[in-house]
């Protein structure tokens, strides 16, 4: 995953007394890894646990400094965010493509909203509005989805499992629109989960913070969990497996790894993603319609992960920071270029030009950037070590 | 059974749309190795070429020959615009994997979409044609005249599609290309504008599916998504298969017509308009049995 130079192997046999002396020096290598232990770590160089921390320190900093309607942009963008991670777990780390994701979303987002709905609502409701368990369920749910599709798709390679994951949200769309007793029914939808913690709720002011703070703060700290579950499951033996599949499915057949099985559980893990991230964009937002799990979110999340950079954590979110804040961008427009209006009748608006930049996006990054946003990091980077030299 | 009989034909009408769509979809795989999610783009944007340029060449004759002629010309339009499209963002990619060739022509379908409906507005454009939703006996049976004509104009278009493959020197260095690339370079063949040809072929069946659709209600901003049915069709047939595509496409408009007469009465539960998701549920269902299509070839895989 690392770019950085690595002698693989080299020093992982050094007895154990010289690896600790050597790292009482932190000023000696810092850019050498020197035992396998040490290129696995969640936070293998220096510079890089302190850049990760400074990021965490300003992001907890910052919902006492923006506005609140910018904040809630954040916090959508983080939710977003949980998703793009899943989706990065079976077409970034795992090689699948999937436009499906919309469907995995919706799965999780009625299931959150039928377990903390009203029980003598319109809607099918429980009525347990603890987070503590709408969220696993809604999770849970969407990955026993993905396992349910992953038979067709494992048996099927590259574009045709495209397509019919592509078929998959038109299916699923479906059946949101005709259960209306659980999806309240097209043009009339339903209220979403109730963000609450043990009779806390986020989704109210108190003493201490506005709603928006709170809502942030929460999909803050819930984002990082779910980035760090990623980052580690990527590490882990199942990580590598999906690598392995990516690369050269064949190959990986030959170390002995079983694909169909790897697969399901790349489906899985990256279902509960989706139908965690559901559940929380919506309980954001307050209220949904069937209609919002169509195609156009599919290709949402599949941007969000190449624009950020396909198979790495840091970039798939900036990729989703990117597209969640690119509405924030492109309505300030209208300011600055007088010929696109801000209206929805005039013909150049904002909403095109919205809709024409994820796609446009899409095709320059992976035209002259495939590692997305990621890989320019990474180029600044390289440009900085070796400076002034040119390499 | 007349009613039956009026399901099937109605059907194979709209079948013959999709059969063209999938013809454009097949074309370009064949070609490329790329499944091009361009194609609902490319449709919306012929169907609205022949929106505008069928009221600006006015009447010529009679409407029927307006039609036709505004429908040429869209084609060509389309192809042009999909040539233009294959240079600018798809030959730069060649040598790359294809589901990333695949993901940038869904940025191309999004971008040129939005153009294209910019060019709509609010409600539907009316295409000026003689049939509108009228309709004729034929052997007893009652059938809108426009899905004889999507008929009419599937027969002919795969009569022309056979002839250039089998009988003209394109064809052939499409043929060959398709087989195996480098091997078609050595001998001559020039890779590089088999691809753009099979953009523009595909353009052009695009914008002849995407008017002759449009003939019932007229161009609206939801057209696209007809396209994608298309999608279905192509995965029946098998990705890699002309003929294929003909009968998926077929297959797929006779089940969406059944399902739309039948399924009310015989199983309610499915819901409303279960109709318009039928062709993907078929999918999954076929997928299950043949993992590569009807008359697709299943891929070889070697070390």
């Amino acid at each position: 995953m690392s770019t950085t130079t690595s002698t693989p192997g080299a020093g992982s046999s050094r007895p154990a007394a010289r690896r600790g002396h050597r790292s009482r020096r932190p000023g000696g290598r810092p850019h050498f890894y020197r035992s396998y232990g040490q290129e696995l770590a969640l936070f293998n160089t220096r510079p890089k646990l302190s850049g990760v921390g400074a990021i965490i320190l300003v992001a907890l900093v910052l919902p006492f400094m923006l506005a609140d309607n910018l904040l809630q942009t954040l916090a959508l963008a983080f939710a977003f965010a949980i998703g793009a991670l899943g989706l990065n777990i079976v077409t970034g780390l795992a090689g699948q493509v999937s436009l499906g994701h919309a469907f995995f979303l919706g799965v999780g987002a009625y299931t959150a909203a039928a377990i903390s709905g009203d029980p003598d609502g319109r809607t099918i409701g429980f009525g347990i509005t603890n987070m503590l368990v709408w969220l696993p369920a809604a999770g849970i749910v969407a990955a026993l989805a993905g396992v349910l599709i992953a038979p067709i798709a494992t048996r099927l390679r590259g574009l045709y499992l495209a397509i019919v994951t592509l078929g998959l949200v038109f299916i699923g769309e479906h059946i949101f629109r005709e259960w209306r007793d659980l999806t309240g029914g097209a043009g009339v939808g339903r209220e979403a989960a109730t963000p609450e913690l043990f009779g806390f709720s986020f989704a109210r002011s108190n003493a201490l913070f506005t709603t928006d703070q709170n809502l942030y703060l929460l999909m803050l700290v819930l984002m990082l969990v779910f980035a760090l579950g990623a980052r580690n499951l990527a590490r882990s033996r199942v990580g590598r497996a999906f690598a392995a599949v990516r690369d050269r499915d064949m190959a990986a057949e030959m170390m002995a790894i079983d694909l169909p099985r790897t697969k399901l559980v790349a489906f899985g893990i990256s279902s509960f993603y989706a139908g965690c991230s559901g559940a929380l964009i919506y309980s954001v937002i307050g209220f949904f319609e069937p209609s919002s799990f169509n195609l156009l979110l599919s290709v949402q999340f599949i941007a969000m992960v190449l624009i950020g950079g396909a198979g790495t954590v840091a970039g798939t979110i900036m990729g989703a920071l990117f597209i969640s804040l690119l509405p924030t961008l492109t309505r300030e427009l209208p300011a600055y270029i007088p010929i696109i209006s801000g209206s929805v009748t005039e013909t150049p608006n904002v909403f095109q030009l919205e809709s024409i930049l994820y796609g446009l996006l899409i095709v320059v990054f992976l035209l002259f950037e495939p590692r997305g946003l990621f890989g320019i990091w990474i180029r600044i980077r390289t440009y900085w070590k070796g400076w002034p030299f040119s390499y | 059974m007349t009613d039956f009989l009026e399901v099937l034909l109605r059907g194979l009408g709209v079948g013959s749309v999709y059969a063209l769509l999938a013809l454009g979809f097949v074309i370009i795989y064949k070609a490329t190795g790329v499944i091009s999610f361009a194609q609902p783009a490319l449709m919306l944007t012929g169907a609205v070429v022949t929106s505008y340029v069928a009221p600006a060449i006015g009447f010529m004759l009679f409407t029927g020959l307006t039609f036709f002629v505004s429908l040429g010309a869209a084609a060509l339009i389309t192809a042009v615009i999909a040539l233009i499209v294959e240079r600018l963002a798809i030959r730069p990619m060649i040598g790359r994997p294809a589901f990333v060739v695949a993901i940038i022509t869904i940025g191309l379908d999004i971008a040129i979409r939005v153009v294209a409906s910019g060019f709509i507005g609010l409600g539907a454009r009316p295409i000026p044609n003689p049939w509108g939703l009228q309709r004729t006996e034929l052997l007893g049976l009652r059938v809108q005249e426009r899905h004889l004509v999507s008929m009419l104009a599937l027969a002919v278009i795969v009569a022309a599609l056979v002839w250039f493959y089998r009988y003209t020197r394109y064809g052939l260095a499409m043929r060959a290309a398709a087989f195996d690339q480098e091997a078609a370079l050595t001998q001559g063949v020039s890779v590089g504008s088999v691809f753009a040809m099979s953009w523009a072929m595909a353009g052009a069946l695009a914008a002849i599916a995407g008017t002759l659709l449009a003939t019932s209600a007229g161009v609206d901003r939801q057209l696209w998504i007809v396209a994608l049915v298309a999608l279905p069709a192509i995965i029946l047939g098998g990705l890699d298969s002309l003929e294929g595509a003909v009968i998926g496409g077929l297959a797929v408009g006779v089940v969406e017509s059944m399902v739309g007469s039948y399924q009310r009465d015989l199983a309610p539960w499915l819901g409303n308009n279960f109709a318009g998701v039928s062709p993907y549920v078929l999918m999954l269902l076929v997928l299950l049995a043949k993992p590569y299509g009807i008359f697709g070839t299943p891929e070889v895989r070697r070390v």
